[in-house]
This record gives structure tokens, C-alpha cells and sequence, in this order.
């Protein structure tokens, strides 16, 4: 990257910086003459006597001439301010641009950082630095050419004028900026140094926060919330010495350039009263000058701003991108280029006396030599510290080998462009990242190289589409298109979407996780919109599980929703609603503050019965939680009520008892109406429920579902026994009911019910689709680590990759099902290269060749039947477990 | 049947009855009441325990395994407590309780249990007692074996 932001600027806006020099100059004409004019008004037009003037070739009386000038004084205040328009819009568009540019490139070296740099940096300091460090740097960038040449020329402008008056005065009025200029650097230098240390020391907080937000647990078990405190008040007190010094330095500067501006009228006074008493200067003269002068301090101050603002800007830029420039960075070239067509990694991969230091002469890797073919299978074997996981990601190209060479094919692999190592090799870690999105999202991740289809544009979205293509190339970004097809297709042998579901269901098959991808299935949603044919056939699974619940053995298991009946297992919003609510407008902590749904309850007379049913729940759920400490598990397990808002309510029920429900406020009805929605009465068993109760509830359904307005309408689902609900769950869609509280074993036995219906109309293909949209959260965190890392495992064989490396990538399942995962994954990779850097001694049973490791260096190498006898490194491992 | 009904059971049993309503009533509101239909399984000998229960209403067969056949020991009815050593004193539950009509009862969760005796020692006395009871009824229908083994 260029070394100071001005080679920035200069680099990528040099003819956008002289545009705006340009407009810049060529405002000037009309800024001089705007000036100019209301003088020549008041003296040509409202003092003078001399009329009618001529003017190109006319003849004008006083009044058409004064209306004339003043026209002219109009039209050069729009022109005016049209320039000033202009210049504003174009710099703004010019910063925006270059910040663009800078966090593109920043955000691009990320990508390139050799992967041991991220052992060095945290997220929490780079984060700030591309998003929020930058920011002001586009600001500057606008103005860096234009507004010193614009205030430097007025000053030299108004500096002639004064000279031209006097060339004594002028000396004098300029007699003090070789001071300023002397001084103010000098002082700003140590200015500078400071404004450098706070950025570090805001860095240094910023990584601060964030090891204290990953490391809370520790902090907790360890009891060093005081000690970390007092380190963050550390830090704290180090930003707030500097930056004082700062105000202090900043301030000084200002002192001393208020004072020396003032002090210039003193020679001003003093010299010039002289010269005029004298007789060597014209009075008037003297007061052109004074006036002159007024005119240079705003430019001299902005030029002054401008300097410490550069300053500013100089020291961001150079701080942030010294960040950014680590060495060893991933040539750009192995990035962009792109494969030959069908490329496959063949031949042997070589290792000869391949070393790996870290910075402090540790040795990790130190003189590995092997051959492995592409076809064999390989498991490295060795204990924690041996080196085997640095190893697997050396064969990755992952990490860069500090000596010693690694080939594949006779090709070096430090030339091989990612798009053949990324493509033609599948590594998975130990980590396996998941990125959030869909678990689809996820397992097609491996295939998205580039765009391969582009997107289809209608007539309205084509142009901006042109123009964002547009303002990316001239920001120096990509020009290619996030909403183009990505998916490789081919690169996984299918051709379509249908075919690569298909393959991806195989291999979700293979690591066993074909079960949790259909609970997942369940719990999703299917939009009946855009797959008619399976909310159909889910509509007769609905049929077929109602059929079997006519068998009293089994009816007891879900009560059904009927339009009719009011539900016992279900809460009272939804049997007020009687649907599923979409977005918040009925969201049950919701509802007792909807306008309409309160409109309905007055209506049918239950607003008081409600609010009496509220007043008993608080009474309750004060009565049983208030004994318990505020931060106990039953609040959020089985309270109405959270722990802070019970003293609220205790105060609420006092004032009933003194005042009646009727003296409630609106804020107090709302709270009590909020409660009783959230009853269930077969779970809650509160007997506030009776048959009449309930009949006049479904009086209240069937009010809210008559009147419904237009506008709410999209806000609820109704529950409908022959229509498919986009907002609920396929469990919910096929169970159209509630499982009933109270029955032993009850959520079992109704989740075999449906597997049994789903199995039996074939629907289980389509659960496991619907699954395959489930969403997997920030990091993954909405599935467990066992579930990740089967994930990566298919992320991985969907490439269809020539050499599979497996580093400690299945840890996270129990021995038995790594096992079985394992000789699936052997006989997938069947004549491809499959490298298993193994947790566990003992699994290198299944692999043609076992390569052990210790500290850093191969001890061993053979079949597991060679190696497998007294004495070996081998032996001792497994015997350790 | 409804909280009220079930906090009437709960204060008849003798391990609650010195127990305060207040707490009772918590207990009842944060179990779950589950029906078993006759010859379902509580639980099964063998199994991880995870929550006693507390008989409401219905009976129940104390099974226990013998030479591969499962022999009926005892009998479980209205108001006891069933399952709570598993949970006590963290072994696998040591006997099957299966209903022999239609069952209702308390489910409480291991931790509740717990908790609860944390928080109100005097419901943990409470069940001492019981144990300690049924320690003594144990050790007397032990003595009064070994005489009569001693007698033979």
C-alpha cells in the first residue's frame, strides 16, 4: 500500500483532486465579483447622478439600473453557490470513494494475511480499524489538494493587496507568520506523537473489552473481576493522561496563534499611526489595510485547521495501515488466478527436509521428509506437541514452510494458486467454522470460486446493477456480482440444484446426520407459495396423524385445533387468536397493548374478567417467586413475571386493593392484561379457566377473526384444518395441534407418531430439504460443535477433492461414531488421497499407512501391522489411550 | 384436577407435612403432572434417575429383578414418593415402578428437588426424617431375618 495518505490521494485521485482544483479556481472570478459588485450598486446606481448610463449599448434611467445590478448581484449569488454545491457533492463523492477504496484493500489484505499473523492480531482491534478508524480519512480526502490551494490563494491575494498598499505595513502584517510558522510544527509534532499513542491505547482497550467478553468464564471462576477492572481503569487513565495532554498541547497552539493574530494590529497601529503621522501613508490607506487584514485571519485559520486535521489524517492512515502489513503476505495473483480447465492434482506429494520456525526459534516442523501418493490413505499419529495439526495444514498450504520444499505432482506448492489448492484439496480443521446462513448456505460454501452464471435483471434493477458495477470499478473494488450464480455445480458432479441436493443428502447420509438434519426439518418452515406440492402433501400428512389419533390409546397424545373448541394445551393468545402471529403486532408479549385486540375485548365484555384473571396470576406469582433470588432459573423456567418486575407488580396490586381495577392507569391495565395471555390452563392447572370463561373466549376468537382489519390482516395465520400455515413449524403444520401436558412421555411418543406418517406418504426427503434451510446462527452457535464438524466433513467431499485432509476434525463425537464416520469417509475417498491427522492412536487401525510424530519430526512410518508391536512409538501411544 | 387439588395431596404426604403452603405450592407449580395409563413405566431399574415422583393418585408396583424375571416387592399408592433415592444419592434407579391402574403423579426434576431442600432446610429435615424412618423400618425387617435365619 502507498506509505503516506497523500501518495494515496495522489494515486487514485490525482484527476478528481485537479477537477476539484479547477472548480475551486474557477469560482473565483465570481467570488472577486460578487465582492466587488455592491459597492459599484451603491456608488453607480443609488448615490450617483449622472443618468441614463450606457451599458452594451443601452440606455438605462436610475431605477431599471439599480434593478439591473442588483439582478446581476442575483444571479452571482446562485452561480456562487451553485459552485460551492457542486464542490461540496464532488468531494463528499471523491472521500466516500477513497474510503471505499482504503477499506476494500484493507479488508482484501485480511484475506491475504499469512495465517499465523492471526495469532498476533485480534478481531477486536482490526474491526474498529476498518470500519471506524478510517472514517474520518474520507473527509479529509475531499478537501487535501483543494482547500490549501483555495485558502492559500485568498492569502496571497489579500497579501498583495497590502503590500501593493504599503510595503512597510506589509512587512509588518506578515512580520509574525515566519514565527507561527516556525513554531506551530514544532509544537504539533509532539502533538502528533500523542494522538499516535492513543490510538494504540484505544486499540489496546478495544482488544481489552474483547478478551474480557471471550474469557468471562474465567474471569468468574477465578474471582478477577477487581484485578480486571483496576487493568481497564489502567487503561483508561493512560487515554485520559494523553489526550488531557493533548487538549493542553491543542489549546496552547490556539493561544499562541489567537495572540500573534492580535498582535499584529499592534505594528499595525503602532507603525502605521507613524507613517500616517508622518505623512508617508494616506489615512485611508491605513484603513484599507486594517480592513485587509480582517479579511486574512478566517483564511489563515483554516489553514491552520487544516493543517492539524492533515496531521490527523496523516497519522490514521499511517497506523492503520502499518497494521496491515504483515510480513510473508499471500501473493494477490495466487487469489485471482484461475484454474485450467479440469485441473486434477495427480502424482506423489513430496516433503523433503520441510522445516517450520516460529518467530522466536521454536521449531515446530523441523526436517520433515516423506512421499505420499495421491492415492493413498495416511494417518498421522503423534501426541499433542508433535507437530501433526502444524503438518496437515503445511500440506493444506495453509501455513507457508520457513525451509524446505513441499511439491504435489512435482509442482511447488507455494505456486499453486488457491484456486487449484482450494479446490483440488479439502482441509478441515479442528474448528469447523460455520458462516451464518442456512445449513445449505454452509455446505455449498466449498463451491462458490467465482461467478458462473450471472444474475438475471429486469428492466428496474439492470441500471442499478450497472451502476453499482460502475462506482465498484472506479473505487477500486470487485466488479464481480454477490447475486450471480456462485455455485460450481459441475465441481460436484451434479448439474443442477435438484442433482447437488441429491449428492449433498448422500453424504449428510455418511456422517450420520441425516436424524438431526430432520428435527431440524420440523422445526423449519416452508413457504407454501413457492413449493405447492410438498405444503400439499404435508396437508395429508395432517389428515393421516389426525386418523390415527381416533384410537383412544392415542388421542389423549395432542389435542387438535378446532375452530370451535377451545384448545386446553395452548395459551390463551393463541386460542384468542387463533393462529400464528406474524411479526410483532400479536406477538404475545404484544397483545394485551394491541389497539385492536383491546377493541375486541371490550367488545365481548371479558377486558375486567382478564384483568381480574391478571390480578390473581400476580398475587400467585408474587406469593410462590418472591422468595427466590432474582437471578434463579425459575424465573425464566415457570414465572409470568420476571425477577425485576415483581416489586413492580407487588406496587400494582397494592393500588388495586386501594383503589379497585377501574383506578388503574392505562400502563398498569396493560401490565395485568399482559399475564393472564400467557396461561395454559392444562400446564398452569390455575382453575381460572371454566367453561364459561372458555365460551366467552371463543365468543372473543371469533369477534377477532370477523373483524380483522385489512391492514392486520398479514400480522396472523389463522389456523385452517385444510390450508397450509407459512408461519408455523412442519411439526405445527402436521400436528395442527397441541401436545397435551400431563401425559407421560407424551412429546416421544407423538415424534414417533410423525416419523411414522412421514416415512409412510415418503415425505422424509422433503422434511430433510426443508431442514437443509435451517438456519445455523452467528459462528454456527445455533448447532452443537459434533453437528458443525459433520457439516464441514460433507462441505468438504461436495468439492469431490483429490486429497482430503482430516486434521483432529471429528473430536467432538463420541468414539463409536467416529469410528463408523471414519470407514465412511475410507471408502468414499477410495482411490483419492485422504490424510487423517488422528486424535486417537488407536484409529490409525483403519489407514494402509501410519506416519508417527514427535516434536516435530516423523519417528515412524509403516503399515499399522508393522508398526503395531512391543516397542514401537506406535504401541506406547495407543497403550495411552 | 388442578393446583389446588394437587397441593391438598402434597400437605397429606407425610415428608410435606411440616412444610410451609408457600413452598408446596411452588413445588406443585414447577412439577409436572403426568397420567399413566395401567401397566406403563414409571421407570425402568437400571435407568439414569432424573426425578422422583409423587403418587396423586393410582397404584404401583415395586418390580425388582430376579434371576431374570421381573418379582413384584412391594406396592406404591396415593401420596408416596417414589424414585427418590436415584436422585438422592446419584445411583441408577434400583427397582422398575410400573402402574397398575391408571397413575397420576408429581414429576420433579432432580435439581428442583434439590434446590427446594437447599432453599427451605425445613423440608430437607423433613425428608431426613423420612429416609431416616425408612432406614429404621429397613434395618428392623434386617434384624428380624437374621434372627429368624439365626433360628433356623
Amino acid at each position: 500500500m502507498e506509505p503516506s495518505i497523500f501518495k494515496f490521494i495522489l494515486r487514485h485521485s490525482l484527476r478528481q483532486q485537479i477537477a476539484i482544483l479547477c472548480l475551486t479556481v474557477g469560482s473565483f472570478p465570481f467570488l472577486y465579483f460578487s465582492l466587488d459588485l455592491p459597492k459599484i450598486i451603491i456608488n453607480d446606481a443609488i448615490n450617483a447622478k449622472d443618468f441614463p448610463k450606457a451599458l452594451l449599448g443601452m440606455e438605462f434611467e436610475q431605477i431599471p439600473y439599480l434593478l439591473l445590478l442588483s439582478g446581476i448581484f442575483l444571479i452571482l449569488v446562485i452561480v456562487k453557490s451553485g459552485f460551492r454545491f457542486s464542490i461540496n457533492i464532488y468531494q463528499g463523492l471523491l472521500g466516500e470513494r477513497m474510503l471505499r477504496r482504503l477499506r476494500y484493500e484493507l479488508y482484501s489484505r485480511i484475506l491475504r494475511f499469512p495465517l499465523l499473523h492471526f495469532r498476533r492480531v485480534s478481531p477486536n482491534e482490526m474491526i474498529p480499524m476498518i470500519t471506524s478508524e478510517v472514517e474520518p480519512l474520507g473527509g479529509f480526502v475531499g478537501e487535501a489538494i483543494a482547500l490549501p490551494a483555495f485558502y492559500g490563494g485568498t492569502l496571497v491575494v489579500i497579501f498583495a493587496f497590502v503590500f501593493i498598499q504599503d510595503p512597510i505595513l506589509g512587512l509588518a502584517a506578515i512580520s509574525l507568520y515566519p514565527i507561527q510558522g516556525y513554531l506551530i510544527p514544532r509544537l504539533q509534532r509532539r502533538v502528533n506523537e500523542l494522538a499516535k499513542q492513543r490510538v494504540q491505547a484505544v486499540r489496546e482497550t478495544a482488544r481489552n473489552i474483547g478478551e474480557t467478553v471471550s474469557g468471562v468464564t474465567e474471569i468468574h471462576a477465578h474471582d478477577t473481576s477487581q484485578y480486571e477492572l483496576a487493568k481497564f481503569a489502567g487503561r483508561m487513565g493512560r487515554i485520559y493522561e494523553i489526550r488531557y495532554e493533548i487538549y493542553q498541547r491543542k489549546f496552547f497552539i490556539k493561544f499562541l496563534n489567537g495572540f500573534l493574530a492580535q498582535l499584529t494590529p499592534f505594528f499595525f497601529y503602532s507603525i502605521g499611526g507613524y507613517l500616517v503621522i508622518e505623512g508617508d501613508l494616506s489615512f485611508g490607506a491605513l484603513v484599507a489595510v486594517l480592513a485587509a487584514y480582517k479579511d486574512l485571519t478566517p483564511p489563515w485559520k483554516e489553514l491552520l485547521k487544516y493543517y492539524q486535521r492533515q496531521a490527523d489524517a496523516r497519522i490514521k492512515y499511517e497506523q492503520v495501515t502499518m497494521q496491515f502489513a504483515p510480513a510473508d503476505m499471500l501473493d494477490e495473483s495466487l487469489q485471482t488466478a484461475d484454474p485450467e480447465p479440469d485441473e486434477r492434482l495427480s502424482g506423489d506429494i513430496v516433503a523433503t527436509n520441510v522445516r517450520l520456525e516460529e518467530d522466536d526459534q521454536v521449531k515446530i516442523i523441523d526436517g520433515v521428509t516423506f512421499t505420499f501418493g495421491l492415492d493413498e490413505h495416511i494417518a498421522i499419529v503423534g501426541s499433542g506437541a508433535s507437530g501433526k495439526e502444524t503438518l496437515a495444514m503445511l500440506i493444506a498450504r495453509l501455513i507457508a514452510p520457513t525451509g524446505g520444499r513441499l511439491t504435489i505432482g512435482g509442482r511447488d506448492l507455494a505456486d499453486l494458486p488457491e484456486s487449484v489448492t482450494g479446490r483440488r484439496m479439502a482441509y478441515v480443521g479442528p474448528g469447523s467454522y460455520m458462516f451464518s446462513g442456512s445449513v445449505r448456505d454452509n455446505l455449498f460454501y466449498g463451491l462458490k470460486h467465482r461467478p458462473l452464471r450471472p444474475a438475471v435483471y429486469d428492466e428496474e434493477t439492470a441500471p442499478v446493477r450497472a451502476r453499482a458495477l460502475q462506482d465498484a470499478v472506479l473505487a477500486g473494488n470487485t466488479g464481480l456480482d454477490p447475486r450471480a450464480g456462485w455455485t460450481d455445480y459441475a465441481a460436484a458432479g451434479a448439474d443442477g440444484p435438484e442433482s447437488l441436493r441429491v449428492q449433498a443428502m448422500g453424504l449428510l447420509d455418511l456422517v450420520e446426520m441425516d436424524d438431526t438434519l430432520y428435527e431440524m426439518g420440523l422445526r423449519g418452515t416452508l413457504d407454501p407459495g413457492e413449493r405447492p406440492e410438498i405444503a400439499e402433501r404435508l396437508l395429508s400428512a395432517r389428515e393421516a396423524i389426525h386418523e390415527r389419533l381416533r384410537d383412544p390409546e392415542l388421542a389423549g397424545l395432542v389435542e387438535p385445533f378446532d375452530e370451535a373448541k377451545y384448545n386446553d394445551n395452548a395459551t390463551v393468545a393463541e386460542n384468542l387468536l387463533f393462529g400464528t402471529p406474524v411479526g410483532a403486532d400479536f406477538d404475545i408479549d404484544n397483545l394485551a397493548e394491541s389497539p385492536y385486540v383491546r377493541k375486541v375485548l371490550d367488545q365481548v365484555g371479558l377486558t375486567s374478567d382478564l384483568l381480574e384473571m391478571g390480578r390473581q396470576v400476580a398475587g400467585l406469582m408474587i406469593e410462590l417467586f418472591s422468595s427466590l433470588d432474582p437471578g434463579h432459573e425459575f424465573f425464566d423456567q415457570f414465572s409470568f413475571i420476571e425477577a425485576e418486575d415483581l416489586p413492580e407488580f407487588h406496587a400494582l396490586l397494592g393500588r388495586i386493593t386501594k383503589e379497585g381495577l377501574e383506578g388503574l392507569g392505562a400502563d398498569d391495565r396493560n401490565r395485568l392484561l399482559s399475564l393472564p395471555f400467557k396461561l395454559i390452563p392444562a400446564r398452569h392447572r390455575l382453575d381460572q379457566i371454566d367453561d364459561d370463561m372458555r365460551a366467552r373466549l371463543l365468543t372473543a376468537r371469533r369477534a377477532f377473526a370477523a373483524e380483522l382489519p385489512e391492514a392486520l390482516k398479514p400480522s396472523v395465520e389463522f389456523f385452517d384444518a385444510g390450508k397450509y400455515n407459512a408461519a408455523a413449524s412442519l411439526q405445527d403444520n402436521i400436528l395442527f395441534g397441541k401436545v397435551a401436558y400431563g401425559q407421560a412421555l407424551s412429546a416421544e411418543r407423538v415424534g414417533a407418531m410423525i416419523a411414522e406418517v412421514v416415512d409412510e406418504l415418503g415425505l422424509r426427503g422433503e422434511v430433510l430439504e426443508v431442514g437443509l434451510d435451517y438456519e445455523v446462527g452467528i459462528g454456527g452457535a445455533r448447532l452443537g460443535i459434533g453437528q458443525r464438524q459433520r457439516l464441514a466433513i460433507v462441505r468438504s467431499l461436495l468439492k469431490r477433492p483429490d486429497l482430503m485432509i482430516v486434521n483432529e476434525a471429528l473430536t467432538a463425537l463420541d468414539d463409536a461414531v467416529q469410528t463408523r464416520i471414519l470407514r465412511n469417509l475410507i471408502a468414499e475417498m477410495k482411490g483419492r488421497g485422504l490424510i487423517f491427522v488422528s486424535p486417537r492412536a488407536s484409529l490409525a487401525r483403519e489407514f494402509g499407512r501410519v506416519v508417527v510424530m514427535e516434536s516435530g519430526r516423523i519417528v515412524e512410518q509403516g503399515t499399522f501391522a508393522e508398526l503395531d508391536r512391543e516397542g514401537t512409538r506406535l504401541h506406547e501411544l495407543m497403550s495411552a489411550g | 384436577m388442578s393446583l389446588s387439588e394437587e397441593l391438598e395431596a402434597l400437605r397429606n404426604i407425610p415428608m410435606f407435612a411440616n412444610v410451609e403452603p408457600t413452598q408446596l405450592k411452588l413445588l406443585a407449580f414447577t412439577s409436572q403432572r403426568l397420567t399413566f395409563g395401567a401397566g406403563q413405566d414409571l421407570f425402568r431399574r437400571g435407568d439414569v434417575g432424573d426425578s422422583a415422583y409423587i403418587i396423586i393418585s393410582g397404584e404401583a408396583d415395586v418390580l425388582v429383578d430376579k434371576e431374570g424375571t421381573e418379582v413384584a416387592v412391594a406396592k406404591a399408592g396415593k401420596n408416596e414418593i417414589v424414585g427418590e433415592i436415584a436422585i438422592l444419592c446419584n445411583v441408577p434407579r434400583t427397582a422398575t415402578i410400573r402402574a397398575v391402574t391408571e397413575l397420576t403423579a408429581l414429576k420433579i426434576p432432580k435439581d428442583l428437588f434439590f434446590r427446594l431442600i437447599a432453599e427451605f432446610p425445613d423440608m430437607g429435615v423433613q425428608v431426613m426424617a423420612e429416609l431416616a424412618r425408612r432406614l429404621h423400618r429397613t434395618t428392623q425387617q434386617l434384624t428380624e431375618a437374621l434372627a429368624k435365619l439365626e433360628d433356623r
